[in-house]
C-alpha cells in the first residue's frame, strides 16, 4: 500500500468512524461508508489539510469513493 | 378551559456528584463537594484554577466515536441525562405516539467550546476560512435538545429555552404548560451545560464571578457564608419526564411527584446585578399559578450561587414573600455541592427538590461556617448537613444574567 493511499484510508477511518476492512478502492462514502453531506466536506477537508492542496468545489463533487479520493490526491499532492 | 395534571415520571443527571440520579443524591445527602482542579484545559494562567467537572467522564462509555465528534459536550451530557430519564420513566417509546412527546431543554450558553476552537484555529490560520462543517450546528445551542429528539424519534413540540443561569428552570416552566394545555403527553425536559473552558472561565473570572479559592477549592461554594468569594464553575445535564397526570396513571407509570406550578419574569434592572423585587415576584407568581399560599411551602432550593450580591438579595425576597413562615422553612443551596451548572442548574435543582419531596429530606448547604451580618439569622439554611423533615410542596428558584427568574413549584 502507497504511503498516500495509507494515509488517505487513516483520515477515512478516523472521520466516518469505519472499520479499516470496509475502507475499500470501491467503497462509495455515501451508500457504503454511511458518510452525510457534511461528513464529506469534513473529509475533503481534511484531504487538503493533510496534503497540503486544495480541492476546487466543482473537483470535489467527483470524489465519490475512496478510489476516486486516493487518485485525486496522488494526482495533485505536492 | 380545564387545564392538566402534570407529573414528574423519570429522572436523569449527569453531573459533578454523579454519573446518575442515586449517585448524584447519595452524594447529595452526605455533602460531597463536587469542586477540583480543572481538567478541561490548562488553567494555570487563570485566576480561577478550579471547577465542579464531571467527573471520570469518557465519552465513548456512551457514543461511538464517529458522533462523539459531532456533538459538543453540552449537548452529550444532555443525552445521557435524556437516556437516564426516559428509561427511568418506563415510557415505551414503541408503543406512545411519539408526535405527543416532545424535549423542552435549556441550555444557557451552548456549545462554548466548539466556537472557540473553531474561532482560535481561524485567528492561528492565514486567514483562509476553513471552518468545520460541523461547527455551526455543534455549537448551537439548540442542538442538545435536537439530538435528544433525533435518538428516541420523539417528534413533539421541541425547542431550547435561553435565560442563562435560570434557562432549564424555564425550560421546565414551558413543558408543564405545554402539557396543561393538552399539547403533549409528556415532555424531557432539562438542561446541559458545558462551559469549563478557556472562555467561560475567562470571562466569568474578568467579571470577578467566580471563587478564587484555588488553595482549597472544596470549600469554594459556600452560600450566604460570610467569607464566599463568588460562584464555582459546573458542568453537566439534568433532565426530568414530565407527563400528562391521566397518561401516567393509565400507564401504571411510577410517579415521584407532581409539578403543581411554575413562572418567569424579569427584573428589568440590570445586566448582572439582582433586583429583589424581580425574585419575590416569580416566587409570588409561582404559587398564584400553583394555587398556593406562602404556608403551604417546606422547603426551598434557593439560587444561592455564593456570589456576594445574590446571596444578600435572595433571602430578603423569601422574607418579603414568606413572613414569619420564612422562619419554618428548610432553605438550602445545593450549588455548595454541585457548583453553578449554568444553564442546567434549574434541571438538576428540580431533581434535588423532586427527591426531597419524595424522600422527606432536605439536601444541606454544605461549607458554612459564619453567616453574612446582612443575612437573617433566624431564616434556616440547612447549613452543613441534610435534614429530615415532611417536604409536601418545594420550590426551586433559579435567576439569570439579564435578570431572568424562574420558579418551579414541586408537590407530593
Amino acid at each position: 500500500m502507497s504511503d498516500i493511499t495509507s494515509r488517505v484510508k487513516a483520515i477515512i477511518v478516523d472521520k466516518l468512524g469505519v472499520d479499516e476492512s470496509e475502507v475499500t478502492p470501491e467503497a462509495t462514502f455515501t451508500n457504503d461508508l454511511g458518510a452525510d453531506s457534511l461528513d464529506t466536506v469534513e473529509l475533503i477537508m481534511e484531504l487538503e489539510k493533510e496534503f497540503n492542496i486544495t480541492i476546487p468545489d466543482d473537483q470535489a463533487e467527483k470524489i465519490a469513493t475512496v478510489g476516486d479520493a486516493i487518485s485525486y490526491v496522488e494526482a495533485n499532492a505536492k | 378551559m380545564n387545564l392538566k395534571r402534570v407529573v414528574i415520571t423519570g429522572l436523569g443527571t449527569i453531573n459533578p456528584l454523579g454519573k446518575n440520579v442515586p449517585e448524584f443524591w447519595d452524594n447529595l445527602l452526605k455533602g460531597v463537594s463536587g469542586a477540583g482542579p480543572i481538567t478541561r484545559f490548562d488553567a494555570s494562567n487563570f485566576r480561577t484554577q478550579f471547577a465542579c467537572e464531571v467527573k471520570g467522564y469518557e465519552p465513548t462509555e456512551y457514543f461511538d466515536k464517529k458522533e462523539v465528534r459531532k456533538m459538543d459536550l453540552y449537548t452529550q451530557f444532555g443525552i445521557i441525562a435524556a437516556r437516564e430519564a426516559l428509561k427511568d420513566s418506563g415510557l415505551n417509546l414503541e408503543q406512545e405516539n411519539k408526535k405527543r412527546i416532545g424535549v423542552i431543554w435549556g441550555a444557557g450558553i451552548g456549545g462554548l467550546q466548539t466556537f472557540f476552537e473553531e474561532c482560535d484555529t481561524f485567528s492561528k490560520g492565514d486567514g483562509t476560512p476553513r471552518f468545520n462543517p460541523f461547527f455551526i450546528p455543534k455549537m448551537i445551542a439548540n442542538m442538545g435538545g435536537a439530538m435528544i429528539a433525533i435518538e428516541n424519534g420523539l417528534k413533539g413540540p421541541n425547542y431550547t429555552t435561553v435565560s442563562a443561569c435560570a434557562s432549564s428552570a424555564h425550560a421546565i416552566v414551558d413543558a408543564l404548560n405545554l402539557i396543561r394545555l393538552g399539547k403533549a403527553d409528556a415532555i424531557v425536559a432539562g438542561g446541559s451545560e458545558a462551559a469549563v473552558t478557556v472562555p467561560g472561565v475567562g470571562g466569568f473570572n474578568s467579571m470577578k464571578a467566580l471563587s478564587t479559592r484555588n488553595d482549597d477549592p472544596k470549600t469554594a461554594s459556600r452560600p450566604f457564608d460570610a467569607d464566599r468569594d463568588g460562584f464555582v464553575i459546573g458542568e453537566g445535564g439534568a433532565s426530568l419526564i414530565l407527563e400528562e397526570y391521566e397518561h401516567a396513571v393509565q400507564r401504571g407509570a411510577h410517579i415521584y411527584a407532581e409539578i403543581a406550578g411554575g413562572a418567569g419574569n424579569c427584573d428589568a434592572y440590570h445586566m448582572t446585578a439582582p433586583d429583589p423585587e424581580g425574585a419575590k415576584e416569580v416566587m409570588i407568581l409561582a404559587l398564584e399559578d400553583a394555587g398556593m399560599k406562602p404556608t403551604d411551602i417546606d422547603y426551598i432550593n434557593v439560587h444561592g450561587t455564593s456570589t456576594g450580591l445574590g446571596d444578600i438579595s435572595e433571602p430578603k425576597a423569601i422574607l418579603n414573600v414568606f413572613g414569619e413562615h420564612a422562619y419554618d422553612l428548610n432553605i438550602s443551596s445545593t450549588k455548595s455541592m454541585t457548583g453553578h451548572l449554568l444553564g442546567a442548574a434549574g434541571a438538576v435543582e428540580a431533581i434535588a427538590c423532586t427527591l426531597a419531596v419524595k424522600n422527606d429530606i432536605v439536601p444541606p448547604t454544605i461549607n458554612f461556617q459564619n453567616l453574612d451580618p446582612e443575612i437573617d439569622s433566624k431564616l434556616n439554611f440547612t447549613f452543613n448537613k441534610a435534614e429530615k423533615r415532611t417536604v409536601n410542596v418545594a420550590i426551586s428558584n433559579t435567576f439569570g444574567f439579564g435578570g431572568h427568574n424562574a420558579c418551579v413549584v414541586i408537590k407530593k
